[in-house]
């Protein structure tokens, strides 16, 4: 079966901007500017999921990753006043070498999995997924099959939650303990 | 698919268009109701009762000098207003404006497209609006700016959560995600500001703070800040801040008639399609209208007081709204 051409060229195209886009993250030397091509990796995934007919997954995506998460990224960097990388010190030498042999075994090993499987197109996996990552599709399954793993993963954010609260608020009681003595 | 494309395109560019206008009478408006509110008389030099300004106003910003700050990042600062620009536009995209119509042999869907995710991709765009308001505080290299900028994205990171949390009593009663669907939900039953009232009042509560309008204004704060993240901005650049957030206005009141005041719906629509728009013009204006009146109303908030009721009183508020609405749902049907 021929490939849809229309979604083969919008797939190509977005592919180009995110390895370009992640190929940017890695060489800015500007955090600021790593952030943001990260949030357009983000986003470019976000339209990949979108073309394989997850509407849900790709707009989830874009809020909690593209939005939530890397604004916190940049608060971070921002406040911080980390955004310019200084060069790297003498003692981080080795991992220049360490990362080239990662990377070409990353890369074979990613190359084995494609072409042992064959490279699919994008078509025959909408055929298969349609309705499948439509809202109350993905609903039905949390809260059917996956109800226990749902739900342990949401004690496990509050259970993080309250952490990040008790941390802060420990500091402000001992404050006021400290206070209270000099009184 | 061809017929799609074009249809699209014309479609979006008259959104475009009706959205630039309303930005451009929406200050002149609220220039003229702060006017008559404060008995002043307003603008009234240019054309008949001033009805020209917003033109004057523009050809004066094109022709601004615009300023560069000397330490400040080139690319960033060119693109801040731009990102801030684009989603203000692009969240109207799923706004369903009328029922569909018959137009040269074709059936017309009033309103850009219908999202079976409509209301998430409301929620992504809103999300991600934060960070040409961030990119401008962080990019002009001045305090003022980056603290405004930072102030602004707390406060709308903040009360994104109010935001979404009172989108869920809609979905909830319609059973939908999309707005056409939730519109036509409340043609058998009826506005939804019937059935939740507390969930309306927080949206439109955390949908000004969104804008970062009064009385949420902090990032702009001027006696603080000076003009916060816009600080460093002149000329055309800083008159697209200036449209992005009318235009943000624009689509919070857009997004609140549809959830909560029935959308398009209203007498005749059924026989008269066309009279949607009008209904749903009229409702949008009758929110901006209420946005003008509560900044020319309430002074500003102290920047904690906004953070603490943010999270102490209108997410609290907002959980109890959804239980709420959970249990009626569930055991009154």
């Amino acid at each position: 079966m021929l490939p849809n051409i229309p979604e083969l060229v919008i797939f190509l195209v977005l592919a180009v901007i995110a390895v370009a886009a992640a190929l940017g993250m890695l060489a800015s030397s500007n955090a600021i500017y790593s952030a943001l091509f990260l949030v357009v990796n983000f986003g470019v995934v976000a339209t990949f999921y979108l073309l394989l007919g997850a509407p849900f997954i790709a707009m989830a995506q874009v809020t909690v990753y593209a939005g939530a998460i890397m604004v916190l990224f940049l608060f971070v960097i921002m406040l911080l006043g980390a955004e310019q990388m200084k060069p790297t010190s003498h003692n981080l030498l080795w991992q220049k070498p360490l990362s080239i042999v990662l990377i070409i075994l990353l890369l074979s090993i990613s190359f084995y999995v494609v072409l042992g499987q064959g490279v699919s197109t994008g078509s025959d996996l909408m055929q298969n997924t349609s309705g499948y990552g439509s809202p109350s599709a993905i609903g039905t399954l949390l809260f059917q099959k996956y109800l226990f793993p749902f739900e342990a993963t949401s004690i496990l954010l509050l259970a993080a939650m309250v952490g990040a609260v008790v941390l802060t608020g420990v500091r402000k009681q001992r404050r006021r303990i400290r206070k209270s003595r000099r009184l | 698919m061809i017929g799609i494309v074009i249809e699209a395109l014309i479609k979006s560019a008259l959104i475009a268009f009706v959205l630039l206008t309303a930005f451009a009478y929406l200050t002149f408006a609220e220039r003229k109701i702060a006017a008559l509110m404060q008995v002043r008389k307003g603008p009234n030099r240019v054309g008949p009762w001033g009805l020209l300004q917003p033109a004057a106003d523009g050809i004066k910003l094109i022709f601004k000098e615009e300023v560069m700050p000397a330490g400040a990042d080139k690319v960033l600062f060119f693109l801040a207003p731009i990102l801030t620009m684009i989603p203000a536009i692009v969240i109207v995209a799923v706004i369903p404006l009328g029922p569909d119509v018959e137009l040269f042999g074709r059936t017309i869907r009033l309103g850009i497209t219908d999202l079976n995710v409509g209301l998430l991709y409301i929620l992504a765009i809103a999300s991600v609006a934060v960070y040409g308001i961030v990119l401008a505080g962080w990019s002009s290299a001045n305090k003022y700016a980056l603290l405004g900028g930072l102030r602004a994205s707390a406060q709308m990171i903040s009360y994104e959560i109010a935001l979404g949390l009172s989108i869920i009593g809609p979905i909830m009663l319609a059973g939908t995600l999309s707005l056409q669907g939730i519109v036509q939900a409340q043609q058998s039953s009826t506005w939804y500001v019937l059935w939740q009232p507390l969930g309306a009042m927080i949206f439109l509560i955390a949908g000004l703070a969104e804008l970062n309008r009064a009385p949420f204004d902090m990032p702009e704060a001027e006696q603080e800040l000076t003009a916060g993240y816009f600080t460093e901005y002149s000329g055309m650049k800083f008159s697209l801040f200036f449209m992005g957030e009318y235009i943000k206005m624009v689509a919070v009141s857009a997004i609140a008639t549809t959830l909560f005041f029935g959308g398009y719906l209203g007498p005749f629509v059924d026989k008269l399609p066309w009279l949607g728009i009008l209904y749903f013009a009229i409702k949008t204006v009758g929110f901006l209208f209420l946005m003008i009146w509560i900044r020319l109303t309430l002074p500003r908030l102290r920047y904690d007081q906004l953070m603490a009721f943010g999270w102490k009183v209108l997410l609290p508020l907002a959980l109890f709204n959804v239980v709420i609405t959970a249990v009626v749902i569930v055991f009154v049907g």
